[in-house]
């Protein structure tokens, strides 16, 4: 299991009803199920990860975050997630304040720009970072929306968004106290758990 | 000749006639004393009787939706595609049943059938159905076959309005609705549609009324250039261009040559509206379009649909054709909206297919892989 979908899942009531925005192959809304009784819906656009969700036996709605959520009423879910996906959607900023009309708690994850590693890449190479967690080059990338942790919580402010809670997934499992300590600095993945 | 014997086809099948001789109160306030259904079976019920499958047919549909009747008929059941061993609806795991609807005219009881009151056909006498009703006889069918809870009601178009209607209507008799291409009502446009096909059916001097059967006429051409209307609607811009483009089957349109001329696509829509009307009823046809416009699933729950849905108990899939202009993806997507509103387990598929409407019957990799990973679902759960 990712990491950072073990440090979302206790702060999942059980019984509770769960969107999760670009669900990929369900393998969260599966766990949710399985260990937190959740009634979960997934969205998704990718035809192989859909398939692979439905095989799963979870409830997937095909349908594109970036042409909007508004068919979703508001309150409508206990708490809507979306994993990793914040930096591919064409309005973070817009797709963050459906998720906190439409769920009453909200839970992203993204990956850190602000990492050192990525810092150093282009501070040495002049050259956007490649690596294993972001395997593309800056033409073909999904990802069109890096931010790093200092710039989501600068956007949190900004919006009034409230902050429950912050993780961060580091390098390696032996630096939990450098990721905790200096975020921007040393998280790969960045936890929040939101509310308006 | 056919593929009875290939594996993934459920091969010869028999039809099978049900009887039913209490009388079934109709939503129009008549009621029909005594009628038949024609249905086919595929696949064995288990001995929890858990796994079938109900199959719900569309506007000129019937009861064959699978294999073949005689080792030398050149087509199989109407859903073929779908349905058999292996399959998205595979008969090695459901027992399927599908049959011809009330007011049918491939062996149900419909307006060619004899009123027992006159000794004649029933003709335009035959009384008015609405989806409910074909709810309720396939409810009386499935209390004979001793089904107490479908473990899905599947539809396309037509067929998957009356999967939604079943699940409002028999909520606990349902665990999933497989609602394909279908609407929760008509657009003005597809009103507007169906009464070209039902003033080509009347304008015909041979429909006499609708008395054609007992006058001994036969409104042939009325209703081929019925069939002509409502099969472009079927097929979409880009499928008709792919097929048939400008190609002309006979003539020139050479400078200096004023022949006749025929356009490819005029002359497979003769065709197409010629064969339907072999083997179709006028006064049916007529009847099934009514009980299409009519349809209105939200329309005793306050118009609202989230009212409507949230008598469901079942999960959901709906699938819709990228496209189907007949019945839209955003005809899908309302009834999807409003399941989620109404806080209902709903999976939905938007397919990327150039058939139109039409492309539900179709062989489309990804439908029938993400139709199967569903119906592998229904499976483990019935």
């Amino acid at each position: 299991m990712r990491l950072d979908l073990a440090h979302i899942l206790r702060w999942i009531d059980p019984g509770s009803r769960v969107l999760d925005l670009g669900c990929g192959d369900g393998e969260f809304l599966q766990l949710l199920r399985d260990q937190r009784q959740v009634r979960g819906t997934g969205l998704e656009i990718d035809d192989n990860m859909i398939t692979a969700a439905v095989s799963r036996g979870l409830n997937i709605v095909e349908q594109n975050m970036d042409e909007g959520l508004s068919n979703f009423p508001d309150q409508s879910f206990d708490t809507v997630v979306m994993a990793h996906a914040l930096q591919a959607v064409h309005y973070p900023d817009k797709v963050l304040d459906e998720m906190l009309r439409i769920g009453r708690q909200c839970i992203v994850t993204f990956p850190n720009f602000g990492h050192w590693r990525c810092r150093l890449y282009l501070g040495t190479r002049g050259r956007m970072p490649v690596s294993r967690f972001m395997p593309y080059h800056w033409y073909d990338t999904p990802n069109i929306h890096f931010c790093t942790v200092r710039d989501f919580e600068a956007l949190c402010y900004n919006k009034g968004i409230h902050i429950l809670a912050r993780d961060v997934v580091g390098n390696t499992q032996r630096q939990p106290v450098l990721a905790g300590t200096w975020p921007n600095l040393f998280a790969t993945t960045a936890i929040y758990h939101i509310t308006r | 000749m056919n593929t009875s014997t290939d594996s993934q086809s459920v091969g010869i099948v028999t039809p099978q006639i049900a009887r039913f001789d209490q009388p079934l109160l109709l939503a129009c306030g008549r009621s029909l004393p005594g009628y038949e259904l024609v249905y086919e079976t595929y696949g064995e019920l288990n001995a929890q009787c858990s796994n079938a499958v109900l199959v719900c047919h569309a506007l000129s549909g019937h009861h064959h939706a699978a294999g073949y009747h005689a080792g030398d008929d050149k087509r199989p059941g109407w859903w073929d595609e779908c349905i058999g061993p292996g399959k998205p609806i595979d008969t090695q795991r459901f027992f399927v049943v599908s049959l011809n609807n009330l007011g049918g005219c491939h062996g149900s009881t419909g307006p060619s059938s004899t009123n027992p009151e006159t000794g004649k056909p029933w003709g335009p006498d035959f009384p008015a159905l609405r989806a409910r009703d074909w709810v309720h006889s396939q409810a009386l069918l499935a209390d004979r076959l001793g089904i107490d809870c479908w473990a899905a009601v599947i539809g396309g178009s037509l067929g998957g309005m009356q999967a939604m209607r079943w699940a409002l209507e028999y909520p606990d008799r349902v665990k999933h609705c497989v609602v394909i291409a279908a609407a929760m009502k008509l657009s003005a446009q597809n009103l507007a549609f169906n009464e070209v096909a039902r003033q080509a059916i009347v304008s015909d001097p041979a429909f006499s009324e609708g008395y054609y059967q007992e006058r001994g006429t036969l409104p042939a051409q009325g209703l081929a250039l019925a069939r002509m209307v409502g099969h472009i609607t079927y097929l979409s811009d880009d499928a008709m261009a792919n097929k048939f483009g400008r190609a002309l089957r006979s003539g020139t349109l050479d400078q200096g040559s004023d022949g006749d001329v025929e356009f490819q696509v005029q002359s497979y829509l003769r065709y197409q509206g010629n064969q339907f009307s072999g083997s179709f009823d006028a006064n049916t046809y007529i009847l099934m379009t009514r009980a299409l416009d009519y349809f209105d699933l939200a329309r005793e729950y306050g118009h609202d649909p989230v009212a409507a849905f949230s008598q469901a108990t079942c999960s959901f899939l709906v699938m819709s054709f990228s496209t189907d202009w007949r019945f839209s993806p955003a005809r899908s997507r309302e009834i999807v909206d409003a399941l989620i509103a109404a806080d209902k387990p709903v999976s939905y598929f938007d397919i990327d297919a150039d058939g139109g409407h039409d492309a539900f019957l179709m062989p489309i990799p990804r439908y029938l892989t993400a139709f199967s990973a569903y119906m592998q679902r229904v499976g483990d759960e019935a």
